[in-house]
């Protein structure tokens, strides 16, 4: 390998001006929530990094996590990994198969030990090690044996944060978040079903620039991207203070854009930046587009309640689903509630986006 | 030496595929497919509202983020007898297309393309002659010396840097690579590109949907109400106020949107994505005579203009070929015993019957009973089972499904613009039309396909534009939206052209719940293990007989593998009703 550049250096190269340069450390600062001091800090410690090494493990998942990391605007994927990060392994994305694939891991994992950041998407099933294997290897011993000398943990998506949809009842393959067996490491939780986009890379950022993790919630989550309910933050939420309701899909009120809590949506209780961010470059978010949200980034929610079961009506048991579940989800919302306010000034910040088209050309 | 070559992961693709080969010298005697991943939604989806059930069906797939969605809402529309409104359908066919478009050109450029263009040998191009190159295939806008000369800057710095992330550890410099450097490095720039055009056009989901990957669907229509409402009363001066927002996502601004999204899903395919896939097939022509497999293809058709239930009007045609047979179209029955019936012989399932006996998804049964060698292991024992995939049959025969099947049925039924292609395609390349029978020829297929839908687009565009002109804004019927209105027991089938091809869901209704769900998706019918008979699926049969020029390097396994673009979460998901009897979960 030859000498490893700095970040500094890489973009110097590249021609991004100082002012550009600046541009985004301090859109990265806004993105944190950070004061705009802080853009000097970030550009100086920037500047010094060599690209990190990133190695993303998939298990029992579907890749919607990274088709979403895939869309993200800000920074862009191939920002991130021809300049931002050295993307080592990822079964989606990487060239090599087989054998070369699996050296590329080893060697990434042996050359950047204690450094590198280990993603995880997907779930890791106990029920027997066979389940799921990558070259032989059960997903556990893949997991743990990564772990071991990572810097940190992310684990992107509802599947490898809480367990998702494998653990769905009756979990038929025993299926545990990344948590559940990483107990020496901060485990980072980004769940959604997919996150959004930019909230994936955005952490990813936070974790490049700072060298640690965001402040986190009691579910492990960035309290930046998931400290507000969806309600509190949906463009509806008028309709719902004075009780405009849509009663049924296509009807008046659903043309009109009332609030859709009636059919089921499960923004009251779902903490996450849909409302602010929106998606795909703030193009729309579900309940813009005229469906309830299902609550995907919440602990288990495929087994709170039918998803067009209005949250005020008694929830319909499946006979496999645990009740404590359902009552655990409702608490730990009503505890979020209390720490919204505090954060919707910071919420705001997060969506004023530079996009790094912008950025490439220093100005 | 007669070695068995593992490659585990298959990378670029979706989910966890490992291939085994047995080779006889340097070529592959027989191949061996295994998805190395179970989840087991199908159990999960028993006892579940019908009308909830899209969603998770959906979660099989994240890459073909709609079509388990779409496939889910048409099974239980199908079991209840609910018609949707024209404009749902239009919307749907509209997503669909976009999935395809979408798909298609990802999987050219971010999962096969490394296998015939060389990223390091990029860095010898000449950018001058790199455009020269690219302004003679199309008039696509960014075709310019200095546009071409950052990308080589760019690419350069990057291999510098000395960290080489996804490219670290590939093939570069196997002469299995042909193109030119110039080609190579066109083909990086438009990777790149790709990547932001991508990441684009997916907000004609998002419109619709709310979101993309994983949009938002309806039994009964589609979620997004039309909005011609130009105010949306409720939006006052809160924190959210933009400007211009309706009072939902599908205004008059997020039409103009859809339409932008079509010009420009069009623009690249005409202008990128189908020279680029000509212009390297020119340098690849051995690979049209090789990689074909079963010469069966199987579809079931899409993109109805009147209902679901009159397949005359699918702009898609559904049938079966075999042999190569393109004189005689056998129609296909999916409701209908003894026609679609799936194998375990090879799997990790049980059947109550045996192991021997095929089974009808309506009465579809399996149960996890993993007996594979225990991880870490080197090699799977290819004579038990070996497979987390099933192994479908139509009437006992395997088929290869997706865009070849699909161009070839179109080619059987006289469709001008496909014959048209073909015959542009072949011509280019001065290759015969049994090319197309090949690894090659089903990349090919992917991309003229692509043209196809994206063409038919506007058209359904148009078409809802004049519904809702004409005053017909209904996007919903809400007829039997209340389970009271259901019969007790009832059944039904979901089934569509997914982007990798003919995907079906089976629904079983008792009391207002799922009694059983069972899907067979594309990636089995292509990627499953042996049957009881020892028949190969596709995948197997299109690896036997290929040439490795270096064990080491199986390129040649990958090239064809690719070309059937892999969905492995897809293939492996099923589960039987009664599995959890024999399945001891350990709980940490």
């Amino acid at each position: 390998m030859n000498t490893v550049e700095t970040l500094g250096e890489i973009l110097r190269r590249r021609g991004v001006s100082r002012r550009g340069f600046m541009k985004y450390c301090a859109t990265t600062a806004s993105l944190m929530a950070l004061p705009p001091a802080m853009a000097e800090t970030i550009a100086a410690r920037l500047e010094k990094a060599s690209r990190p090494s990133v190695i993303w493990l998939s298990f029992q998942e579907c890749t919607g996590c990274t088709e979403s990391m895939t869309r993200s605007h800000t920074p862009t994927l191939e920002g991130l990994i021809l300049e931002t990060v050295s993307l080592d392994y990822h079964h989606t994305l990487q060239a090599a198969s087989g054998e070369g694939a699996e050296q590329a891991r080893e060697q990434a994992m042996t050359a950047n030990a204690g450094k590198y950041l280990l993603v995880v998407d997907g779930s890791i099933p106990m029920g027997d090690p066979g389940y799921s294997t990558i070259a032989g290897m059960s997903n556990v011993d893949m997991l743990l044996d990564a772990a071991k000398n990572a810097a940190a943990v992310i684990a992107v998506g509802s599947c490898a944060a809480f367990g998702g949809i494998p653990k769905a009842a009756p979990n038929p393959t025993g299926a545990v978040a990344v948590s559940s067996l990483v107990k020496d490491k901060p485990v980072i939780n980004v769940p959604g079903c997919p996150p959004i986009p930019v909230v994936i890379t955005g952490v990813l950022a936070h974790f490049l620039t700072f060298g640690g993790l965001p402040e986190l919630d009691h579910l492990g989550r960035p309290r930046v991207f998931y400290g507000e309910s969806i309600h509190d933050r949906c463009y509806r939420r008028p309709f719902y203070d004075r009780g405009l309701f849509a009663e049924t899909f296509d009807d008046e009120g659903a043309r009109k854009g009332w609030c859709l809590f009636k059919l089921g949506c499960k923004g009251p209780v779902t903490y996450n930046a849909c409302a602010t961010t929106k998606w795909n470059q703030g193009t729309s978010f579900p309940i813009q587009s005229g469906h309830g949200c299902i609550g995907c980034s919440e602990p288990d929610f495929w087994d709170l309640g039918g998803f067009y079961q209005a949250l005020s009506m008694p929830t319909q048991k499946l006979g496999k689903v645990a009740g404590a579940a359902i009552a655990g989800g409702t608490i730990a919302g009503i505890a979020m509630a209390a720490h919204n306010r505090s954060m919707k000034a910071s919420a705001k910040q997060s969506h004023e986006r530079v996009s790094t088209d912008e950025l490439e050309k220093g100005e | 030496m007669n070695e068995r070559i593992v490659v585990d992961p298959i990378t670029r693709i979706e989910g966890h595929l490992r291939i085994e080969a047995q080779m006889n010298g340097n070529s592959i005697e027989q191949a061996y497919s295994s998805g190395t991943m179970v989840r087991g939604l199908e159990i999960i989806l028993r006892e579940r509202d019908p009308r909830d059930a899209w969603a998770f069906a959906q979660r099989i797939c994240g890459v073909c983020t709609l079509v388990h969605g779409i496939a889910s809402v048409r099974a239980a529309e199908d079991a209840l007898n609910y018609p949707v409104p024209p404009n749902a359908q239009l919307i749907r066919n509209l997503m669909i297309a976009a999935q395809y478009v979408h798909d298609h050109v990802m999987h050219f450029y971010h999962l096969h393309a490394l296998d015939w263009v060389d990223v390091v040998s990029a860095l010898k191009a000449d950018p001058k002659a790199t455009a020269e190159l690219a302004q003679g295939l199309s008039r696509y806008p960014k075709s310019s010396p200095g546009h071409f000369a950052d990308v080589k800057k760019r690419l350069a710095g990057f291999v510098d840097s000395g960290q080489l992330g996804i490219f670290a550890n590939a093939y570069w410099g196997h002469p299995a690579y042909k193109l030119p450097p110039e080609a190579n490095l066109m083909a990086v720039a438009h990777y790149l590109e790709a990547l932001a055009w991508q990441r684009d056009v997916v907000k004609l989901h998002t419109i619709f949907g709310g979101k993309n990957p994983h949009p938002m669907f309806l039994v009964g229509g589609v979620p997004c109400a039309i909005s011609i409402d130009p105010q949306h009363g409720g939006r006052g001066h809160g924190p959210m106020y933009r400007g211009g927002d309706g009072a939902t996502a599908l205004n008059i601004v997020g039409l103009q949107q859809v339409q932008g999204v079509i010009a420009q899903m069009r623009d690249f395919v005409d202008q990128v994505y189908v020279p680029d896939t000509l212009a390297i097939a020119g340098f690849y022509k051995d690979w049209a005579s090789q990689g074909e497999g079963l010469g069966n293809f199987l579809c079931y058709g899409d993109f109805p203009s009147k209902g679901m239930d009159d397949p005359s009007s699918f702009f898609l045609p559904g049938g079966v070929i075999l042999g190569r047979d393109l004189g005689t179209i056998h129609p296909v029955d999916l409701d209908k015993d003894g026609e679609i019936e799936e194998f375990v012989a090879h799997s990790w399932y049980h059947y109550t019957g045996g192991k021997e006996k095929g089974l009808h998804p309506y009465k579809g049964e399996t149960a996890l009973a993993y007996d594979g060698p225990k991880p870490p292991f080197k090699q799977l024992d290819i004579d038990k089972s070996y497979s987390w995939m099933k192994s479908p049959r139509w009437k006992g025969k395997p088929m290869e499904v997706g865009p070849l099947a699909r161009v070839l049925m179109l080619y059987a039924k006289g469709h001008e613009q496909t014959k048209e292609l073909v015959g542009m395609a072949l011509k280019k390349l001065d290759l015969p039309l049994t090319a197309l029978y090949s690894t090659l020829g089903r990349t090919a297929a992917r991309t003229l396909e692509t043209r196809i839908i994206v063409d038919a687009m506007q058209g359904w565009y148009d078409q809802l534009i004049a519904n809702i002109r004409a005053g017909d804004l209904r996007t919903f019927n809400s007829d039997k939206w209340e389970p009271s209105t259901w019969p007790k027991q009832c059944q039904g089938v979901g089934f569509m052209e997914a982007p990798r091809g003919g995907l079906a869901h089976w629904m079983v209704i008792e009391n207002e719940r799922i009694s059983n769900y069972q899907a067979i998706v594309p990636s089995t019918w292509n990627a499953g293990p042996r049957d009881s008979q020892g028949i190969s699926g596709a995948y197997e049969a299109a690896l036997k007989g290929h040439v490795l020029h270096d064990a080491k390097q199986p390129i040649e396994i990958l090239r064809t593998i690719h070309s059937f673009d892999p969905c492995i979460a897809c293939a492996v998901h099923v589960m039987d009703p009664n599995g959890e009897e024999l399945v001891e979960v350990k709980m940490l």
